[in-house]
């Protein structure tokens, strides 16, 4: 009985969290309110507004309801040159992407100074936005769809040319070896060797990045690089409220139909 | 005839992994290669087909040496040795026939091989090979349905399809149940004799070693300190070849992977 | 050992077995590509002006121009603010969202509803949601940090229901069983299992909502994009270059943050 004696029930202390952990919880939350604390402070925001911003945004709702089809037919022409741009763009971007992947691969490239070309590129592409894209392909080329597929192409050759490159640093190696040993040439082991092993990641890449595209391209048009989003603007220019609606249920409808027809490819390919 | 001499490879700075090895294979024999793992069995087939560059000395293939080949003259010396692998090293999703005609890679056109337009006599013989070791009706099966013994068929028919004047076999066992692994000895010694082709096999099987090959080779750190016929291999060679390392006869060989680590990280193909 | 009855010719089986299907997928492509290209409107002699254009848009942009300093800074902390708030609120919306949004603790209607307000925040691409809002409160952060706030909702509220859905049952049972109410459940029994993963996917939305802020910056709804979109309406290349240099290295510098920090927590 002297155990009991020394440890009573009410000396015994439990906490959640050991001290250290504790003092990180601590820093952690200061570090955030003080972030919030200082982006409320500072930014530049005239308050009155946001207290009547749901006042505004309810309003806009209603001036929208009921959504107006009279301009259906031209909607729907603007979704299937979206559904092109997005399609096009995807498959032109293999053209690119491939190669590229090629290089910025470590267990493919020819040399360091491709490998670190095709790392720039990907970088480059990954890191600027489609929109912005968009932005400078309009104006080198004007408004039009070929900015707009030039934009995706330029975004989607970063997203496909780095998951490919890293599906190729992912291959088996055994069979490459193999294929040396017969005496084949590069171009032999590549076509023999590399390209069945990355086959699966490259379908399932491209349709996750057509889908991914439909979204984009529906912006496109706000910087006038064509698709829906010319459409959409002019509509929101104009005040016609009830024909933005239509517009914005119709390309929920879009994506919505781009996913399930993606996911029935997968699992068709795959 | 298959003549190495004075051949050492060593990984960088660290000691060689294979040292001044003399071993010459003449005609149709079968030899065994046997040693624990890290012994430089695998090493040493690889530097005959030039997987692995040795760092000196000489290997002759019926008089045409190996050593120092570069580009084009390398892929035509390839071409006349043939490997087996332990990881069998078929490409998965390909069929059964598209790997064993990987075997001509060396022969046919990029184009060939692309569009996989071989030309008659390779399909001819492909069917041939594969009927003799049981496997033609998978002709158009995928490799990866195959069982364990019937995909290293298909590995030993590729390796033939190259028509090689050796045949180097890197722990063909290793990864198959006993019973296989006995079925695919005895299929390399017969074949060895049909094809009058020295056949070199890095095997961990001692007994295996002894039933079906005519010579025995065994390496010890890099240095061959046993030559000689089946029946001579005693108790006391045993020893000497695997004595003192530590579950040498129960430790699984070091994959190719393992001996590839100490090569440049980023060598491309 | 010679069979004669054994094919002697071989070829590569086709990819896809059936011929009509074969050639009516290649037929199908082939149209399509056709039909896409023909109806597509590319006005030719504008796209033709377009080398000597970008040699003008380039040769204005090299150098880029970093002098306005100031304007780049400005932008480039309202980004950053928008991105914190935005990050802030949509994380802490997006739970009550996911709770409605998992089918296994909410109730149909509920969780209808949570999926329906999922599904359309993801649907929308920001920058829509970013023109409307600025249509509706004016240009400025505020439509900016509400056009975030539902992006954030959408993406984490997803991923987070998912989560919920997929969480151990067994432990919600013991709660149960233990006699506590909904409420109770939830912070006893979801929370803690969902816990690690919020925090993770917090800070990838911070990193995403500060990519997408100089996105929705070009529609009008603040931060560096709306400068980027002044600097490009006022033909300013040589400035717009050099915001947009200064983009990629902050988002460079904000993916490998971020990447560190969630591989730090997990």
């Amino acid at each position: 009985m002297v155990e009991e004696q020394a440890e009573r029930p009410a000396d015994r202390i439990w906490r959640r969290y050991d001290r250290r952990q504790r003092l990180i919880h601590y820093a952690v939350v200061l570090a955030v309110t003080m972030a919030v604390v200082w982006a409320v402070h500072d930014i530049d925001i005239f308050w009155p507004w946001v207290w009547d911003a749901p006042n505004q945004i309810s309003n806009l709702g209603a001036r929208m309801w009921p959504p107006d089809p009279t301009r259906l037919g031209a909607i729907v022409a603007a979704m299937l040159e979206t559904v092109h741009i997005a399609t096009l763009a995807t498959m032109l971007t293999v053209f690119i992407a491939l190669p590229v992947s090629y290089i910025a691969a470590q267990n493919t490239t020819p040399n360091r100074a491709c490998l670190w070309l095709g790392r720039f590129i990907l970088v480059a592409s990954r890191s600027v936005n489609t929109i912005i894209w968009a932005l400078l392909f309009v104006a080198i080329f004007g408004p039009g769809v070929l900015a707009g597929i030039l934009a995706i192409m330029f975004r989607s050759v970063g997203f496909i040319g780095k998951l490919m490159g890293e599906a190729i640093e992912e291959i088996d190696r055994r069979p490459v070896e193999a294929m040396e040993a017969t005496g084949a040439s590069k171009a032999k082991i590549i076509v023999y060797a590399v390209v069945p092993q990355v086959m699966p990641a490259f379908f399932a890449i491209l349709i996750l990045r057509w889908d991914i595209n439909i979204r984009e391209s529906t912006v496109l048009g706000l910087v006038g690089a064509g698709g829906i989003g010319v459409i959409l603007q002019g509509a929101i220019d104009t005040f016609a409220w009830p024909t933005v609606a239509t517009i914005l249920v119709a390309i929920i409808a879009l994506v919505l139909i781009g996913e399930a027809l993606t996911s029935l490819l997968r699992r068709k390919v795959l | 005839m298959l003549e190495i001499s004075q051949l050492t490879k060593r990984y960088g700075q660290d000691d060689p992994v294979l040292t001044g090895l003399d071993l010459t294979v003449e005609g149709n024999s079968v030899v065994a290669i046997v040693g624990a793992s890290g012994a430089g069995k695998s090493t040493m087939l690889r530097c005959i087909n030039r997987l692995v560059e040795p760092t000196s000395g000489s290997i002759k293939l019926n008089g045409h040496e190996l050593v120092g080949l570069k580009g084009a003259e390398l892929r035509r010396a390839r071409r006349r040795i043939g490997m087996v692998f332990q990881g069998f090293n078929l490409i998965d999703r390909l069929s059964v026939m598209e790997n064993v005609l990987a075997g001509r890679l060396g022969y046919v056109s990029l184009f060939q091989a692309v569009t996989r337009r071989y030309p008659q006599a390779d399909i001819e013989r492909a069917f041939q090979l594969m009927e003799r070791v049981d496997i033609a009706h998978y002709a158009n099966k995928r490799a990866d349905e195959l069982s364990g013994g019937e995909r290293q068929r298909v590995g030993v028919v590729r390796a033939l399809m190259q028509e090689p004047e050796v045949l180097l076999a890197d722990e063909p066992t290793a990864s198959l149940d006993p019973r296989t692994s006995e079925q695919i000895m005895m299929l390399l010694q017969s074949l060895a004799s049909e094809l009058s082709l020295p056949v070199l096999i890095n095997i961990h099987n001692v007994s295996q070693a002894k039933t079906y090959t005519e010579r025995i080779v065994g390496l010890r750190h890099g240095k061959m300190i046993f030559d000689g016929r089946p029946a001579d291999f005693t108790s006391d060679a045993l020893d000497a070849i695997y004595g003192g390392i530590e579950a040498a006869q129960d430790e699984p060989p070091a994959p190719p992977a393992a001996t590839r680590k100490h090569e440049a990280p980023h060598e491309p193909f | 050992m010679n069979r004669s009855d054994t094919p002697r010719t071989w070829r590569k089986p086709p990819f896809i077995a059936n011929p009509l299907l074969r050639y009516g997928i290649l037929a199908v492509t082939a149209t399509y590509l056709v039909w896409a290209f023909a109806t597509l409107p590319f006005n030719w002699q504008r796209i033709a002006e377009g080398l000597p254009r970008s040699a003008r848009i380039f040769g204005g942009g090299f150098p880029p121009n970093f002098s306005r300093v100031d304007l780049l800074l400005t932008g480039f902390i309202e980004s950053l603010q928008i991105a914190i708030l935005a990050t802030l609120l949509g994380v802490a919306l997006s739970i009550p969202f996911a709770i409605m949004a998992a089918r296994n603790i909410a109730p149909l209607p509920v969780y209808l509803l949570g999926r329906a307000v999922i599904i359309v925040s993801r649907s929308f691409h920001p920058v829509i949601v970013a023109i409307l809002f600025v249509a509706a409160v004016g240009f400025g952060p505020l439509a900016g940090i509400l056009t975030l706030t539902l992006y954030s909702i959408g993406f984490v509220g997803k991923l987070l229901a998912e989560e919920i859905e997929e969480i151990d049952w067994g432990q919600v049972e013991a709660i149960r069983a233990a006699g506590a109410g909904y409420l109770a459940t939830l912070i006893y029994a979801v929370f803690p299992q969902i816990l690690p993963r919020q925090v993770g996917l917090s800070m990838y939305q911070l990193d995403s909502n500060l990519r997408a802020s100089a996105v929705v910056g070009i529609v009008g709804a603040g931060g560096i994009g709306s400068t980027l979109m002044n600097a490009f309406g006022r033909y300013d290349y040589d400035f717009a270059f050099a915001i947009l240099l200064v983009i990629i290295a902050v988002i460079l510098v904000s993916e490998g943050i971020s990447g560190w920090v969630r591989k730090r927590l997990w």
